[in-house]
């Protein structure tokens, strides 16, 4: 009695009930599938969140009003980082609970020039005030688009959100200075203004004010429910003459010097801040600073969660295969009760019916997993809720492993009930 | 052949089931039988014919007594040692054939000998040999419920002797038959004592009885008859006027 002999047995046995051994190897697939697929898809979500994170630049911080005093509702300000919703991550002082905060300053350009000072911010690289004026109508010779953000700044900003450009040039501080209206485009402006022609040097008008594009920016690549492309960054003046007027600006992006004095450069920026908004002691800061290396991290460990959150969803319904293989395997070794004596009889020693049993079912299970290994690995290939799944190869090792693990797990108690009969009961049996 | 009887039981009894449902199917059964014997037990139904033959077969373990297979104590056996026992000593043939179902006539000769480790290509010769020496050398092929029932037990007897065992048990082989088949069965059982080979059968039939070389009569689980109608070294007496020697 060879190995080779038990799984030829094992499959005469399964292909005797082949559909019952379809519909067991079925609950495995499915289960094998699900684990492979959902943790596909975690995977695929947690690297599409790191991606749009990094896409925000490296080493940056975020600075924007807050509207933590309440009263003034969530909704004023969209652009800003994400503001409103009461809770924010300051503590509030007792008395700005109760009412809404009159004082609070919004964000301007001195602001931003005091962050600048290399004396009080030996952290910070560059400031780059930022106003931003949502779905702007752009057209060129008769052509029309709605640019989703239009970008007012200063030329460091390029750096700092990490938008390098592409073809032609940035601005520079001196189109700054003059107020030029010329502007750099994302690549989806591009392509629907512009199509094949060339974009460089064309004017185009955004909100009925002409501007000349001198660069366009290089392609981030889509992140989900936003297109990071359909972006036009001017020179901060040009689009404050134009479009926001010069009151407060809707961000400050700033640099740090390296990814390791990025805390640093975020208390400086909090000592300057508070100084210049008079917020002192409990009282709760009027602005917020966004630290995209601290949300990274956030996010990472939100992701993993709701990574092995999904696995174990779908490690559910490989342990309810495996209880479908237990199942299968008590009624077929019932079922068989007679030729498990018949075998007995003849001088079948226990080992060789607990091997073909044990073989039947883990093969139930190896099968199972195999094809679920299959159909998870080609159904991470197509989009799924707009997140495109990368499949985590540990994670199939791991479903094929406990698939024949629960094969054997779950096969063995009706195994070892078949190799335990007694011959003349098994053979009694009706 | 003076060495160990091919079975020796001593003082077997056997009980079902316990307090008022007890059933005392055998009673201080003592039987020995020599090599190349060929014994016909019989006895109404109930009389403890199957118990016992369960017990000489060690499918079934006795309450009481010993019983001994060439000398060796079935007892003191473990779980391995009995089925190795069972493969290699005992050819076992049922009234219901007993083959494994949606195997081959191949397949199920072929089974006691995987079970027993022989190598397959030898395997396979000898399966084809026993289902020859049976008259079925054209029916390998073919799937239980595909063979006649006095083939399928020709089957069953290809695979009893298809490992030389010292012992053939057969309870009621040709119960479910007809003449003809019955006929067949019998005449290659009569064959195989002619070879050589220990017989002991199951039958309530007169007639089947009058193959054997020596008769076995029990009541209520004791033997109350044990009779030879043919010499213990001779032919089987069906066979002996058809074969001059
Ligand atoms: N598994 C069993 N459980 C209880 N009683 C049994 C069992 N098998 C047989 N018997 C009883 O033992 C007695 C002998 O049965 P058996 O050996 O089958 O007789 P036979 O084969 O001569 O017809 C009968 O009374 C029968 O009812
Ligand atoms: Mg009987």
């Amino acid at each position: 009695m060879n190995a080779l002999e038990v799984v030829r047995f094992a499959v005469r046995g399964l292909a005797a009930n082949k559909m019952r051994s379809a519909l067991t190897t079925l609950g495995i697939l499915i289960g094998v599938a699900a684990v492979i697929l959902l943790v596909a898809v975690g995977e695929g979500t947690s690297q599409s969140i790191q991606q749009n994170i990094q896409r925000l630049g490296s080493n940056t911080l975020t600075v924007s009003q807050s509207f933590a005093g309440g009263g003034r509702g969530g909704g004023m300000g969209g652009q800003a980082v994400p503001a409103g919703g009461g809770g924010g991550a300051v503590a509030r002082a007792p008395q700005a609970a109760t009412g809404p905060r009159t004082q609070a300053r919004e964000l301007t350009l001195d602001d931003a020039r005091a962050l600048a000072d290399a004396a009080a911010a030996p952290s910070v690289k560059s400031v780059s005030p930022v106003v931003t004026a949502a779905s702007q109508a752009a057209t060129y010779e008769g052509t029309s688009h709605t640019i989703s953000q239009l970008v007012g700044t200063y030329p460091s900003y390029f750096e700092a959100s990490n938008k390098p450009v592409a073809e032609g040039s940035y601005f520079f501080n001196d189109d700054v200075l003059a107020a030029r209206k010329i502007i750099v485009i994302g690549r989806t402006v591009a392509e629907n203004l512009f199509g094949s022609v060339d974009p460089l040097g064309k004017r185009i008008t955004v909100a009925g004010v002409p501007f000349t594009v001198v660069g366009v920016l290089k392609e981030s690549g889509s992140s989900g429910f936003q297109d990071a492309d359909d972006i036009a960054v001017a020179p901060l003046p040009a689009v404050q003459q134009s479009l926001t007027g010069f009151g407060s600006l809707g961000q400050i992006v700033v640099q740090a010097r390296s990814a390791a004095s990025v805390d640093a450069a975020q208390t400086e920026i909090s000592q300057i801040l508070d100084q210049r908004h008079g917020i002192t002691g409990t009282a709760t800061a009027d602005y917020r600073i966004l630290n995209q290396a601290a949300l990274q991290e956030t996010v990472s460990a939100a992701t993993a969660t709701f990574t092995v959150l999904l696995g174990a969803v779908a490690a559910i319904s490989l342990l309810v295969g495996g209880i479908g293989i237990t199942n299968i395997m008590l009624v077929t070794v019932t079922e068989r009760t007679r030729e498990i004596g018949i075998r007995k009889a003849i001088g079948a020693p226990r080992g060789a019916i607990l091997g073909q049993f044990l073989a039947e079912a883990t093969m139930l299970s190896l099968v199972g997993g195999l094809l679920g290994a299959a159909v998870g690995v080609l159904g991470a290939q197509f989009t799924i809720a707009g997140v495109r799944p990368v499949v985590v190869p540990a994670s199939i090792a791991l479903a094929l492993g406990v698939s024949v693990a629960i094969g054997l797990f779950f096969g063995s108690y009706p195994a070892n009930r078949a190799a335990k009969l007694r011959p003349i009961e098994a053979l009694r049996h009706e | 052949m003076t060495a160990a009887p091919v079975l020796d039981v001593r003082a077997v009894g056997k009980v079902y089931g316990a307090g008022d449902a007890q059933v005392r199917a055998l009673r201080e059964v003592s039987l020995s039988v020599e090599h190349g014997d060929f014994v016909a037990i019989m006895g109404a139904s109930g009389s403890g014919k199957s118990t016992l033959m369960n017990i000489l077969g060690c499918l079934d373990v006795p309450t009481s007594g010993r019983y001994l297979v060439d000398g060796t104590d079935v007892g003191r056996l473990d779980e391995r040692r009995l089925a190795v026992l069972r493969n290699r000593k005992i050819g076992f043939v049922f009234q219901s054939f007993n083959l494994v179902p949606r195997m081959s006539a191949l397949a199920n000769v072929e089974l006691p000998l995987a079970y027993g480790g022989v190598a397959a290509g030898v395997r396979r010769a000898r399966a084809l040999a026993a289902l020859e020496r049976v008259g079925l050398a054209d029916r390998v092929r073919h799937d239980p419920n595909e063979l006649s029932g006095g083939q399928q037990q020709r089957v069953a007897v290809a695979r009893a002797l298809v490992t030389a065992p010292s012992l053939l048990l057969a309870d009621e082989p040709t119960g479910n038959l007809d003449t003809a088949s019955t006929a067949d069965v019998l005449s290659i059982l009569d064959g195989l004592n002619d070879a050589g080979r220990t017989i002991v059968m199951i039958t309530h039939e007169d007639d089947v009885a009058t193959h054997a070389k020596r008769i076995v009569r029990l009541v209520d689980g004791r033997i109350v008859e044990d009779r030879r109608q043919a010499a213990l070294d001779g032919p089987p007496p069906r066979l002996a006027p058809a074969v001059p020697r």
